[in-house]
């Protein structure tokens, strides 16, 4: 397998962007990443999407998003994982460039939630669980990690505090990302008065419903070494794992097994160990999936990612960072871009390129994307090359 | 959108209780599968249930769904049942501050939901305190 | 000898108080209390309905007669709440129960005597020898309009009985039916809430069926009030099973243990079989018990019963009328007129 470089990075703005719709999102994302890159052409894409069916009555995106690209007739297809779509689309990408099939790849991540009420963008959501088993018993996605959260202050303490903590850090972070749809700051007080959706979690627990995409090119890294535009960073590991479409099958409440497996199979392939990392962005849909998300990658012991957080060891100036860029919560949740966009954050941090939220010097960088409650979840190592 | 031949299909698990159980390695399974996950064998007998068992984790679900709304707010949440299978259901006629991890619970049949008033109801179990 | 093989009874976990209900229409609740000698009457949850209720007591049923739901040939059930105008509730609770798919059904509507009559059909094949177990049901969730009388009263329940002719607990001795036209309580397709005729629903329509189908019972047995050890008859409200039970000569002792409505309401398919539940709950053997159904429309089903041996060693099988109303949460006005769907909701989503 060749090495794979990503040698251009582009992200739209996040929100509820009434004013734009799927195509243009996608054209703008990808037309950035392709400016970004310096390339002349590209070979293949694929495109992460959840739910454009459901969302905006459209099936079939790939050919249409290569389409207003101009890109007819380059090989397109869309990877659907629930909320892990966009890492699963960037595996795609990067098999198609590692195994020499192509030279230039993009990858798109995309989601457009806004035309359909909230209700009708929730329902859309439970069709990642377990449809006949776990909807039809009225379950939602806050309702599946609120299970989790119960479980795991039941087992290891973790306080409603803590959980108030990862919402109120990654607000601070996304204040300081232009991209993000959130920038007003918060308290744990703000997070605990909100509504209550699911108990524990309350409104502010969970990310949001959210317009956007994220776009990156792949070539060799050989290749992209005589690009000579702009520093190089390369794909150094990516794994993928999956688990039980339900959640009440899992062995364990407070830990995400494709988590695990898939991050032992990327730490594998880059020869990096957790305590390597200089950076992470981790899935953070709702507050306790990042408290289960630190430990289950080996970033802390099992049961002690609440106290990591309210220690600030996982603030941009801590041992370390963890979203940065402002997270789920905070940057906001287009499903299907959502791989895609860490992918783009962390490259803009290795790069040097972040901003008022640049951690100091990392060289290597984790982007850590799950599908579902954990049913597909994908891991991937970037390194300075 | 509840499809009607998906939902007939299904009666057995919702109505019955059925689940499966591996021949091989004893694991049992709710719905009944083809291939055990745990051992891998296709050699599962149809089983039923037993109707009691106890809280893993729970939640109460304030934002209902659409098809849930004049439910809510309810309790959800992971039951074990005395076979150690387990399931997830609507933890029902039980006062929230009483629901707790390890409670012990037993199965009721309920509506689970109806399209609207003109469409079909659905029925299946949940379960209470006991 | 043919007769009740299990028997299973079943309220919702909600009640509402009669002060809850008067305090919004301004009506004097001690009054109405000392008038209707109801307390309180039971709440359906909303997933709750009268499917769930039949499944539920026949569920019950079941652990008492300890036989293959599959060697049950028939199931019928009483409603005058069923969920759906057309289409059985017999198949639904017959497929659930693994009764299915060898099996007749059939939904019954009389009123408050569809219950009595799925018994007395059940009872009647089983005796024709055309199939070995037959389930009969009654279960109801209905309705009383607001600031209406019957809205102090309707409530939700239901009972039933697994009929055959071995292992018996309740030998059936005799039956009689009494019916004629009369319109004394009725609600025409489409409407959401009954209509009824206030003092014309007492003495040409409750009290003349119910004291002319159980004199002729007592008669075509040969027993007198005195045989009897326990008398049911169904209650619409406190007063009337009394009333009706003391012009039979019957003596409060007699009718005490099946004298449920006070706790329960009135469960209409489900009423006096609930109240048989709970004589069969503490009855002896050797016990006779005289049941008396009523149904507006109007008809009564009597039927005479003797107690065995076996009633005492499976009882302890299911949960008893007692244990349910042991355990019970009250609701106020705004939740009741919620859960019964009295309040007109906005389009979801």
């Amino acid at each position: 397998m060749r090495e794979v470089a990503v040698v251009g990075i582009g992200i739209t703005k996040f929100g509820a962007l009434w004013d734009k719709s799927l195509r243009d999102l996608a054209i703008e994302a990808s037309l950035e990443a392709i400016n970004d890159s310096g390339v002349d052409h590209i070979d293949s894409m694929y495109v992460g999407n959840f739910s454009a069916g459901t969302l905006i009555e459209q099936e079939h995106i790939a050919p249409l998003v290569a389409d207003y690209l101009g890109q007819n007739p380059i090989p397109a297809t869309r990877i659907e994982n629930a909320c892990a779509s966009g890492a699963s689309a960037l595996k795609m990408g990067f098999i198609e460039v590692a195994s020499g099939m192509s030279d230039v790849v993009m990858v798109l991540g995309v989601e457009k939630m806004t035309d359909v009420t909230t209700p009708q963008a929730v329902y859309s959501l439970s069709l990642a669980a377990d449809r006949e088993y776990e909807g039809y018993q009225g379950i939602t996605f806050p309702a599946l990690f609120a299970l989790v959260a119960k479980r795991h202050m039941f087992e290891f303490g973790t306080t409603r505090k803590q959980l108030s903590l990862v919402a109120v850090k990654n607000h601070k972070n996304a204040s300081k990302n232009p991209k993000a749809q959130f920038h007003n700051i918060i308290t744990t007080e703000d997070v605990e008065k909100s509504p209550m959706i699911a108990d524990p979690l309350h409104l502010f627990d969970c990310s949001p419903i959210t317009d956007g995409a994220a776009a990156v090119v792949l070539m060799p890294l050989e290749k992209a070494k005589k690009l000579n535009n702009h520093k190089i960073v390369k794909i150094a590991g990516i794994g993928q794992a999956s688990d039980t479409i339900a959640i009440y099958q899992r062995e364990s409440f407070v830990s995400f097994n494709a988590t695990i497996k898939a991050a032992e199979i990327a730490y594998k392939m880059a020869d990096k160990r957790p305590e390597d990392i200089d950076v992470a962005e981790v899935h953070d849909c709702f507050t306790i999936a990042e408290i289960c998300t630190i430990e289950d990658l080996g970033f802390f012991e099992k049961g002690k990612g609440g106290e990591a957080i309210e220690n600030g060891l996982t603030d941009i100036d801590g041992k370390i960072p963890v979203n940065p860029s402002g997270g789920l919560k905070g940057k906001g949740h287009p499903v299907g871009a959502t791989g895609v966009a860490q992918i783009v954050n962390l490259v803009e941090q290795l790069r040097g390129e972040a901003g008022e939220n640049q951690v100091k010097d990392p060289k290597i960088a984790l982007a850590h994307n799950l599908g579902g409650s954990g049913s597909t979840v994908v891991v991937t190592i970037l390194e300075v090359a | 959108m509840f499809t009607i031949p998906r939902i007939w299909r299904e009666k057995k698990q919702r109505y019955r209780l059925e689940g499966s159980k591996c021949k091989k390695c004893s694991y049992t399974s709710f719905p009944p599968r083809k291939v055990c996950p745990k051992c891998g064998s296709e050699e599962l007998e149809i089983i039923k249930l037993p109707e009691t068992g106890k809280i893993l984790t729970y939640t109460i679900v304030r934002n209902a769904p659409i098809g849930f709304t004049e439910f809510a707010p309810y309790a959800v949440g992971v039951i074990e049942l005395e076979d150690g299978t387990r399931m997830l259901a609507q933890i029902v006629d039980s006062n929230f501050e009483d629901i707790d991890i390890g409670k012990k619970v037993k199965l009721v049949f309920r509506k689970l939901f109806s399209e609207g008033e003109a469409g079909v109801i659905i029925y299946g179990h949940k379960c209470k305190l006991i | 000898m043919i007769g009740i093989v299990g028997y299973g009874s079943y309220i919702p976990w909600r009640r509402i108080r009669i002060e809850e209900i008067a305090k919004v229409w301004k009506q004097d609740a001690e009054v109405l209390k000392r008038g209707l000698l109801i307390k309180e009457k039971t709440v359906p949850a909303k997933d709750e309905d009268s499917v769930t209720i039949a499944f539920e007591a026949s569920k019950n049923a079941l652990k008492r007669a300890q036989i293959n739901p599959e060697d049950i040939g028939a199931v019928y059930i009483g409603s005058e709440s069923k969920p759906y105008a057309v289409k059985p509730s017999s198949s639904i609770i017959a497929d659930a129960l693994g009764i299915s798919p060898i099996v007749h059904t059939a939904d019954y509507e009389f009123a408050c005597k569809a219950g009595s009559e799925s018994v007395f059909v059940s009872y009647s094949l089983v005796k024709a020898g055309l199939v070995k177990f037959a389930l009969g049901v009654g279960s109801d969730t209905s309705q009383g309009a607001p600031r209406d009388a019957l809205e102090y009263t309707a409530s939700a329940g239901g009972a039933a009985f697994i009929m055959g002719s071995e292992n018996i607990i309740a030998e059936v001795i005799e039956t009689f039916s009494y019916t004629t036209d009369t319109p004394d309580f009725w609600r025409r397709d489409g409407q959401f809430y009954p209509n009824h005729t206030g003092p014309f629903t007492g003495e040409p329509a409750y009290f003349t069926h119910i004291i002319n189908s159980a004199k002729g019972l007592m008669e075509k047995a040969g027993v007198s009030p005195k045989e009897i050890t326990y008398a049911v008859f169904h209650q619409p409200n406190g007063r009337f099973p009394l009333r009706v039970g003391k012009r039979l000569g019957f003596t409060k002792e007699q009718l005490e243990p099946g004298w449920i409505v006070p706790e329960v309401g009135n469960t209409y398919s489900g009423c006096s079989l609930l109240g048989f539940t709970a004589v069969l709950d503490i009855a002896k053997e050797g016990d006779i018990i005289l049941l008396t159904s009523f149904g507006s429309g109007a008809g009564s089903d009597s039927f005479l019963f003797r107690i065995t041996k076996r009633l005492e060693e499976v009882r302890g099988n299911a949960p008893t009328l007692k244990d349910m109303l042991n355990r019970k949460h009250y609701v106020d006005y705004a939740t009741y007129a919620y859960l019964r769907g009295k309040i007109l909701m906005g389009k979801e989503g």
